[in-house]
């Protein structure tokens, strides 16, 4: 079989679930699968497998390189952990989701031309919204609504995108791209909005804490790390990447600091870490690639590690706010390890897996002479290490004793953070295991004297800050409340801020808008009105009036035609 | 006398006499089985003719051996070959669901009628399909339109018979359009066979007389057709019908029209006669593209899935007509896989709708709550061939899409793919609204615990037919398109007879006498 691939054994495991009974038989499916997907493309040869013929064009649906390579390991790895995570779930619709929408990730890595990515694309949407959907309650359904909506609307621009492409340049292969015509642009916002870029982002702490327990653990490694990969095989080097990036690793920290519900800082330091990776893509030297296919590949083990802890203390406990929790260390020793171990690594502790990607970004930025960037994501770092690697824990499992005393997480859970927490561990202590996956052969050492020290200052002032601000009551309080967003400024600030500034230039300037607005919700009443049962366009007309518009359109067809004579 | 030379005249052969058969033997049982037998016999035959003009070969059958243009001539390619096994494999498949699909709607003692209607039904539209000869075309139209009007009047509901009353009317005038054109052309050709019409269009006396038989054929189709702004008998004809029926006539009698405008534009006219006009750009083009945004937005109102699918399938029709309306290679190929694609969604879709109807005995959409668990088969069905509806990938629905968007890319018209787009978005809503009523609302309990449950095999098993189906054309969608990129090759070909010289050439270099 030419055809066959390691995504097509996930959508047909996926299919297949749907048939079996027994729901432990299915978790079982859902482990078992990642692991033969590993073994599977450990084994593969890289080049180009599986060419078919589909509506008239040559699509590449297997494209086997480093770059590839790496995503898809790491992919597989990530379903393993959380299937294992989710061995105690029953939902069929959670399990048929997460083999699915792993399958298309790991579909879409592979794929070799835009539209074979274009499928897998909307397929991991359409999967992913159904792990939002497992909450069953009427707030996820609407959740799930948005965040598909914007998932498809990426989907539609991608399409958009590949055909204009395929207009001008008469080539459908996934390579990397120039922006410059409207199609590459089409195609680069469809990637960004998948990969949370600034102001794209909203989705993302939209959707994610609002998954199941597990649904979350998944969704946080696939969707944005395909979209990485994506940016990395079309848009390397492109020098824009390179300050949305910076954006990117900087402004989640101010909404992650004072963000409340610990999933949702989980999701902001999500967005961050994300960021590393676009600047990465946009150096696009070797080194940066590779830093950003390790900095993926490490970020998914950890991020998925901390998603796990605070997702098992959500499990016991039912809530993951800040200001419900904290003290939960007795009761939940191994978890609070785990969580400690995850929070070392996001915050590139030396001996962690971040340490040892992180070092090869910042070393790419450095040589290619970034240095305003350099300190942008210095900075970056020290917001991670408030944020995700002393908030989280120190909320959760330290912090004023809330009282609460929850049983240990159950024991699959524990394995599954377990087996992650030592990958971590492991990556940052040999990282040569790491850097031989690595598209690019760049040697590269990361424990130099330099980068220890660099690091090891960094970590110890912002501890000290931290300390700093803890004691002296300068922290905010953890507060049930909800943060606004960069949504707010469209949806409140600014019309507030015109009107105050001055009533005449207020009204001058939201005038035509509020006409406008006006004329759009007229016009969207009236057609609603034409089109409801019983509306002009939608009830049955009478004879008479069939008649009438007959002689209407014989008429046009007759001028029309002798107009010509 | 080879078998294989019979093929066309069997074609409509089988079901005429399949008619009859059927009132004489006065059980609905009995005549179940014949029509499902015709309808077999019918889907082998129009296989055989697909493979025997694969390869572009044109079979010209004489009825009773009066020679073309005096006799009535079969003509069978490529394009029309293609709808012949659509509208068969659609009536084997519907006739099976047929079997309990109707049993509820329709009368016992009105069955054998039923199955007689669906014959003559099947007779006519196979009929307009494979003749080559223009008033022939007519005669089986009326045979079919008169076939239709019985089986919508057998619905349950009252309204089905003023529906039934106002298709006839429309149905009618539509006919008659038909016939005038079919009038002037003999007048201005002297001729009924299609071959020869077209060869003796370019040397016809009167321009304008065949001018007027245009505009009366294209006007009488686009009523056939159902082609926005003419489609207002539809909503109705296929909301208080029996479902079953609407499954049938989805799939069948307008792709029938499109394929018959289709012929009359490109074959009979000639792309010069027919698309050289403003009518393309100002009427015809308009009326597409305004039909498949207003009709989305419509269908998205609806409070009943009839309906709703009714209005959705005139949107549908839209993009079949603005993707013949770009003339182009890709835009006509489009056009016929979507012909073929929409046939057998919304024939899946009308029938997922039936199983409902069957076990709830209405359609109303805010009552299908709870249906994901008691019907989770139909539900899934439904689901299934709605996410062909929308276009979503590896679905028959992608595959016509992505061609349309694409051919129309090719031609510049930006506005028309966004269009097609935005289209696609409202088709996203008007199906997502059902499902999420069916999977996420409470079921309404106005009698105490309704209890419902799963359809009958014998209507899930043909429903699940068409869906694999759907999704085969979805995942190896190269069989379709290269069928229909065949189709629109020979469409394109332009007049089916090269033109006459005429008279007065022969009287002056002395070779007519």
């Amino acid at each position: 079989m030419t055809l066959a691939q390691p995504a097509f054994l996930f959508l047909a495991a996926a299919a297949g679930c749907a048939f079996i009974r027994n729901a432990k038989l299915r978790a079982l499916l859902l482990l078992a699968v990642p692991c033969i997907s590993l073994l599977w493309v450990a084994l593969l040869d890289s080049g180009t497998h599986a060419t078919v013929q589909y509506a008239g064009l040559t699509l590449e649906m297997m494209r086997v390189d480093g770059l590839s390579r790496i995503f898809a390991i790491i992919f597989s790895i990530a379903a393993g952990l959380s299937a294992l995570y989710a061995w105690h779930v029953r939902d069929l619709m959670q399990q048929i989701a997460t083999l699915a929408y792993a399958g298309a990730a790991i579909g879409g890595v592979f794929a070799g031309d835009l539209l074979t990515l274009f499928l897998y694309w909307e397929v991991t949407a359409v999967a992913s919204v159904f792990l939002i959907w497992a909450r069953r309650t009427h707030g996820a359904f609407s959740t799930g609504m948005r965040y598909l909506l914007i998932q498809v609307l990426s989907g539609v621009l991608l399409l958009m995108g590949l055909l204009l492409h395929y207009q001008d340049s008469g080539s459908m292969a996934f390579t990397s791209m120039t922006l410059g015509s409207i199609g590459t642009w089409c195609i680069f916002i469809a990637f960004g909005i998948k990969c949370a870029f600034p102001l794209l982002h909203n989705w993302l702490q939209d959707s994610y804490p609002a998954a199941t327990v597990t649904g979350t653990v998944v969704l946080s490694a696939f969707t944005t790390k395909m979209a990485v990969y994506a940016l990395a095989r079309g848009f390397p080097g492109t020098e824009i990447l390179v300050y949305i990036g910076a954006v990117m690793t900087l402004f989640p920290i101010f909404f992650a600091e004072i963000e409340n519900d610990l999933r949702r800082v989980l999701a902001y330091s999500l967005n961050n870490q994300l960021g590393f990776m676009v600047v990465g893509v946009g150096i696009g030297t070797p080194l940066a690639i590779n830093g950003t296919a390790a900095h993926a590949f490490c970020h998914i083990l950890y991020k998925a590690l901390l998603f796990m802890s605070i997702g098992a203390v959500l499990f016991r406990t039912g809530t993951s706010k800040a200001s419900e929790l904290g003290g939960l260390y007795r009761t939940m020793p191994k978890t609070a390890i785990f969580c400690l171990i995850g929070a070392a690594s996001i915050s590139a502790v030396p001996l962690f897996s971040g340490f040892v990607s992180k070092s090869l970004i910042l070393s790419a930025a450095g040589k290619e002479g970034y240095w305003l960037i350099w300190i942008a994501l210095l900075i970056a770092s020290a917001g991670v290490l408030s944020h995700s690697g002393i908030k989280i824990p120190y909320a959760a499992f330290f912090a004023k004793d809330c009282g609460k005393r929850p049983a240990e997480a159950p024991r699959h859970m524990l394995w599954a953070m377990g087996i992650t927490a030592s990958l971590c561990v492991l990556i940052g202590i040999f990282p040569g295991v790491l850097y031989s996956l690595l598209p690019n052969d760049v040697p590269y050492h990361p424990y130099t004297f330099g980068h220890i020290l660099t690091q090891l200052q960094l970590l110890g002032f912002a501890l000290l800050a931290f300390v700093f601000v803890m004691k002296t009551g300068l922290h905010p309080h953890e507060i049930r409340a909800v943060n606004v967003d960069s949504d707010w400024i469209y949806r409140k600030f600014l019309p507030k801020q015109i009107k105050r500034i001055s009533p005449t230039i207020g009204i001058l300037v939201s005038l035509p808008g509020k006409w406008l607005a006006n004329a759009v919700a007229h016009s969207t009443a009236q057609l609603a009105k034409l089109s409801e049962p019983r509306g002009v366009l939608a009830r049955g007309w009478s004879i008479n009036s069939m008649v009438f518009i007959l002689t209407v359109v014989m008429g046009l067809v007759l001028i029309f035609n002798f107009g010509k004579v | 006398m080879n078998f294989f030379d019979q093929v066309p005249a069997l074609q409509i052969a089988v079901p005429l006499i399949g008619a009859p058969v059927c009132v004489l033997l006065r059980n609905g049982r009995a005549a179940w089985a014949v029509t499902q037998f015709c309808s077999v016999i019918c889907t082998l035959l129009s296989c055989m003719l697909v493979a025997a003009t694969r390869d572009g070969t044109v079979i010209r059958y004489e009825l009773g051996s009066w020679s073309a243009p005096s006799g009535i001539e079969y003509y069978v390619d490529i394009v029309n070959a293609s709808v012949l096994l659509v509208v068969s494999f659609i009536s084997a498949i519907v006739c099976l669901y047929a079997y309990r699909g109707a049993e509820k709607e329709i009368q016992q003692d009105k069955h054998y009628l039923f199955y007689t209607g669906w014959l003559l039904c099947i007779t006519g539209l196979l009929g307009i399909v494979i003749t080559g000869d223009a008033f022939n075309a007519f005669v089986f139209l009326e045979i079919s339109s008169l076939a239709t009007y019985l089986l919508i009047s057998l619905g349950p509901d009252r309204n089905s018979l003023t529906a039934a009353f106002r298709y006839l009317i429309m149905g009618s005038i539509g006919a008659s359009f038909i016939l005038i054109g079919v009038g002037f052309l003999f007048a201005a050709t002297g001729s009924l066979n299609m071959a020869d019409i077209s060869a003796r269009i370019p040397i016809a006396d009167s321009p304008r007389t065949v001018l007027v038989a245009f505009s009366f054929l294209t006007v009488g189709l686009m009523i056939k057709a159902a082609i926005f702004p003419l489609h207002a008998w539809l909503a109705n004809a296929y909301h208080y019908a029996p479902v079953t029926v609407t499954a049938l006539l989805s799939g069948t009698a307008t792709k029938v029209s499109l394929y018959l405008l289709l012929r009359f534009f490109f074959n009979v006219f000639g792309i010069q006669f027919s698309f050289g006009q403003m009518l393309l750009n100002y009427v015809l083009l308009p009326a597409a593209i305004a039909g498949f945004v207003l009709m989305s937005v419509v269908a998205l109102y609806q409070s009943d899935l009839r309906r709703m699918l009714a209005y959705s399938s005139v949107a549908q029709i839209g993009y079949i007509v603005a993707g013949i309306c770009l003339v182009s290679p890709l835009g006509i190929s489009a056009g016929i896989v979507h012909i073929i694609n929409h046939a057998l969604i919304k024939s899946a879709l009308f029938m997922a709708t039936g199983c409902i109807v069957y076990r709830l005995g209405h359609a109303h959409i805010q009552s299908l709550g709870g249906m994901a668990k008691q019907m989770p088969i139909t539900t899934a069905a439904f689901i299934a061939s709605g996410l062909s509806l929308i276009g979503v990938p590896l679905t028959a629905g992608f595959i016509s899409k992505f061609n349309l968007i694409a051919a129309m890319l090719e031609q510049g018209w930006w506005i028309g793919a966004a269009l097609i787009l935005a289209s696609s978005l409202m088709a996203t809503l008007y199906i997502g609204r059902v499902v999420e009523i069916m999977i996420f609302r409470k079921p309404r309990t106005s009698t105490g615990t309704l209890e419902v449950n799963e359809a009958p095999m014998q209507m899930l098993i043909p429903l699940w037919l068409l869906i694999a189906l759907s999704i085969v054309f979805g995942i190896f969608g190269n069989e379709t398109l290269s069928i229909a990129s065949a189709g629109a090759e020979r469409l394109l070909t332009g007049p089916l007879a090269p033109a006459l010289v005429p008279e007065s050439a022969y009287l002056s270099t002395g070779a007519g006498q």
